[in-house]
């Protein structure tokens, strides 16, 4: 498929880019941080965006979704993005709906996409155990007691962990740590006896928790998919997230890049604005490069997800890796190329600056994906 | 024994006997020693060292006793700072003071200055902030506008200074004003302003570290005594110039890395503890090559520190040092900070509250805080253009 948006997402990123930018500016992140928000997200923002079709997206239209797919996914979040708009859309309508849809029984689809769809159900996936992203490395145990499943263990960096209904749980019912086999996901209630959910301040103010398990019973049908087996579908959606993260940071940098160029375009020293001066020049001129490149690898991560390519897991690392790599350069030179003021709260570089080294964390920082890319590669 | 051995004797025995048990231990950052009229001692043991150091004058091991420093030689003053390394006392004093200021009185003010300022260093008396960015003036410094009007017995000082770091806790501030508007460089004088002035204000600007170090300054009718000028009317710049350098020295160590949460040692370390070992080695490839550049570029960087001051002993300058050492020093640990994101992972990105410890939360804050030490004291951009200019004669364009 050509690397160029149809017409109906031409428009999809037209509507997403209004939205955001008038309903959801930075601002609003500033006052979730600043009033300390228990939600940490804006539940009118929300309700909007399930009235936009933005939460079911990937749902089915049988389902109560808008069945935009990916590529819809992923446009959304760049505007997301762009705007550091926290909600949870990340959460429940790329990792939830995804991981439902795709390991879900049809039981489980019919009863909870629609939930999703219609804004009435937050999930969180808990995944995470250690500070660096490492699906094989899950050491949860989830113990067969007759019909009943037993859960034990802690996990960390779950995002929207604490406003979420339902975990979906990624633990063992065999093996160890390691090994990509034996592994199963569950859904369980964020109420359901023996869970524990502490919410953790981040750098980028946005919401994240540390969950205990202790000796949780669920059902057994509660399981997400057949035991012991999950790892292929749990890695085709964590591929699914990962791309429309790089989505998101995408749109962060575009950010970044725009505002840091008409400084340099409005401010003055020497009695020349400073983007007279070459050593600035050259760098925003490279940074321009950069985002070209970041845009094409974030198409056609999307594209390949879209077109259900065999090579999504290379095609995501490569976003993936290029983001990490990008947003870090663009976030430091949005501070430096504003001098003292880039240092400031009161301007929003360093809010991008924040994000961008979360958003490199989830589901696997470059070095992670650079790996990936060169075992994939055979290298 | 040489007269050198008998110092350090001495020396080590009067630091047995005179650094308290708490000051041999890593600094805390609420307990870094400022001075200052308002000083605050969250643990008593700083005031104590600080009064000690102070009367020897060793706060300042290497100015004339006549001003209240330690008169120490060079050799001296060496050896008073390996025997504090030996016992890992802390720095009796932080100040912009010690660091900035002094140097610069000592060089270009008055004797009646020099007595009544100098002293006040020393002992921690009186904490000093610096009034020389403006809105307007960063880094084409020269082009500040906050004027000085001379009104037969005193000045009377109106304008605005920004980025003023800890002004809101300082006594007083030393100030660039423009006391003639017709040329740019030439017009520019040294002033010292007592912040209890009336006219001078100082309101915190939060950072993105979270913390309020720095100001926004306003001078507004401020009234200065004429003898508070230092230095020769219009011939500021010079002194300025001079006292960026003694600023730049002291931000450039920061490429060392001083001790605390995030020194170097550490990162080896972590990096096993995030990551396993393989024999000996860090078990990712990718971070123990990124781990081993870092180090090297360390290491390097530390000799070319060494060979400067062994070169400065020899009599021999090294050219444009001061930013040359400002750039690299603040570019690496700006890199180190980066790189200790990459081995912590999400750990390193904690805010606050549960789910990190201290050391952690204390990486975050410092790797957000080191993004400002390319941009204070003269941004990278700038120290590039002075060597560019100064060290290797390529014209403007
Ligand atoms: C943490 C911190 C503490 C500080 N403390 C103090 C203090 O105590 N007292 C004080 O007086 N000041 C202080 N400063 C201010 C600091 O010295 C200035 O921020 C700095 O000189 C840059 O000026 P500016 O902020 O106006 O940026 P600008 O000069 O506007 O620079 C914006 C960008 O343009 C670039 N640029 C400008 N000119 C050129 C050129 N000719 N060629 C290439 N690039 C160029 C800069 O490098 C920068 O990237 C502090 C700053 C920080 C961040
Ligand atoms: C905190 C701080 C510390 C500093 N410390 C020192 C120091 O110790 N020693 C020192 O020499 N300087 C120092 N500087 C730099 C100093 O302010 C000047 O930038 C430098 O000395 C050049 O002198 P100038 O003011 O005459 O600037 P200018 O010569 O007018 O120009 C300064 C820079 O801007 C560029 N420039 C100016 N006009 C133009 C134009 N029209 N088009 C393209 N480029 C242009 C020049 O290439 C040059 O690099 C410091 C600056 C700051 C902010």
């Amino acid at each position: 498929m050509a690397l160029v948006l149809t017409e109906e997402q031409t428009m999809l990123r037209d509507m997403a880019k209004q939205f955001f930018t008038e309903q959801v500016p930075v601002t609003n992140l500033r006052k979730l941080r600043d009033e300390e928000s228990a939600d940490g997200y804006d539940k009118a923002v929300w309700q909007q965006i399930v009235e936009l079709g933005f939460a079911g997206i990937l749902i089915p239209e049988e389902q109560g979704g808008t069945g935009f797919g990916p590529i819809g996914l992923g446009i959304v979040m760049q505007e997301a993005g762009r705007t550091l708009a926290a909600t949870p859309l990340y959460s429940t309508a790329i990792l939830g709906a995804g991981l439902i849809l795709a390991a879900g029984s049809d039981g489980q689809k019919a009863e909870l996409l629609p939930q999703i769809a219609g804004g009435e159900l937050l999930t969180a996936l808990a995944l995470e155990e250690t500070a660096h992203h490492n699906p094989k490395q899950v050491a949860m145990t989830a113990a067969q007691d007759g019909d009943q499943i037993i859960l034990s263990g802690q996990k960390n960096f779950v995002i929207d962990g604490h406003i979420a209904d339902k975990l979906i749980v990624v633990a063992r019912t065999s093996g160890a740590a390691g090994d990509a086999n034996g592994l199963s996901m569950f859904l369980v209630d964020a109420k359901a006896k023996g869970v524990t959910v502490t919410r953790t301040h981040m750098v980028d103010s946005r919401n994240a928790a540390m969950v205990s398990f202790d000796k949780v019973s669920i059902p057994a049908h509660d399981a997400l998919g057949p035991l012991g087996a999950a790892m292929a579908e749990l890695e085709s959606v964590l591929d699914l997230g990962r791309a429309c993260i790089a989505a998101e940071m995408l749109g962060g940098i575009e950010a970044v890049f725009d505002t840091t160029l008409a400084y340099l375009k409005e401010r003055k020293q020497f009695g020349v604005i400073i983007g007279t001066f070459q050593a600035l020049k050259h760098r925003a001129a490279e940074m321009f490069c950069e985002v070209e490149l970041c845009q094409s690898v974030v198409l056609d991560a999307l594209s390949a997800l879209d077109e259900r390519r065999n090579d999504v897991p290379r095609a995501v690392s490569l976003a993936k890796a290029r983001l990490g790599d990008a947003a870090r350069l663009i976030s430091n030179e949005g501070v430096q190329m504003h001098g003292g003021i880039g240092m400031t709260d009161a301007v929003d570089m360093g809010l991008y600056l924040k994000r961008a080294r979360v958003q490199s964390q989830l589901l696997g920082d470059t070095n992670f994906h650079r790996s990936r890319y060169a075992e994939l590669g055979g290298y | 024994m040489t007269d050198l051995d008998t110092f350090r004797a001495e020396t080590r025995a009067w630091l047995e006997e005179n650094c308290p048990e708490s000051m041999r231990t890593p600094m805390p950052e609420r307990e870094t020693p400022w001075g200052g009229r308002n000083a605050d001692f969250p643990n008593p043991d700083t005031k104590i060292w600080l009064d000690r150091m102070a009367s020897r004058g060793w706060t300042a091991p290497e100015w004339p006793a006549e001003y209240g420093g330690g008169g120490l030689s060079k050799d001296e003053a060496r050896i008073l700072q390996q025997e504090m390394s030996r016992i890992n006392a802390r720095t009796p004093l932080a100040s912009f003071g010690l660091w900035m200021l002094g140097p610069a009185l000592l060089e270009f003010a008055s004797e009646e200055q020099k007595k009544k300022y100098l002293g006040e260093i020393v002992r921690g008396e009186i904490r000093w902030c610096q009034g020389y960015s403006e809105p307007g003036a960063g880094s084409d410094l020269a082009g500040l506008q906050t004027k000085a009007e001379d009104k037969g017995d005193h000045y009377l000082v109106n304008g605005q200074k920004v980025w003023t770091s800890y002004a809101d806790q300082c006594d007083w501030i030393f100030c660039l004003v423009r006391t003639d508007s017709s040329v740019k460089h030439d017009g520019i004088s040294f002033l010292l302003i007592d912040m209890n002035t009336p006219g001078v204000e100082a309101r915190p600007i939060k950072l993105i570290s979270g913390a309020s170090p720095f100001c926004e300054t306003f001078l507004t009718d401020v009234v200065v005594p004429k003898e508070n000028l230092v230095g020769e009317l219009n011939k500021g710049w010079t002194i300025a110039k001079r006292l960026l350098e003694h600023e730049r020295t002291m931000i450039s160590a920061m490429g060392m890395g001083g001790g605390g949460a995030a020194s170097m040692g550490g990162m080896e370390a972590m990096a096993k503890e995030n990551f396993g070992e393989d024999g000996d080695k860090i078990a990712n490839p990718a971070i123990r090559e990124a781990v081993t550049n870092h180090k090297m570029d360390h290491q390097a960087f530390a000799l070319t520190l060494k060979r400067a001051a062994d070169e400065a002993k020899a009599g021999q300058g090294m050219g444009a040092a001061a930013s040359m050492f400002k750039y690299y020093g603040t570019e690496l640990n700006k890199r180190r900070f980066e790189l200790l994101l990459d081995v912590m992972g999400t750990q390193a990105l904690g805010w606050e509250g549960e789910g990190f410890d201290a050391r952690e939360l204390s990486i975050t804050r410092s790797w957000l805080r080191s993004k400002g030490n390319s941009i204070e004291g003269g941004t990278s951009e700038v120290q590039l253009n002075v060597i560019a200019k100064r060290v290797l004669g390529l014209p403007d364009a």
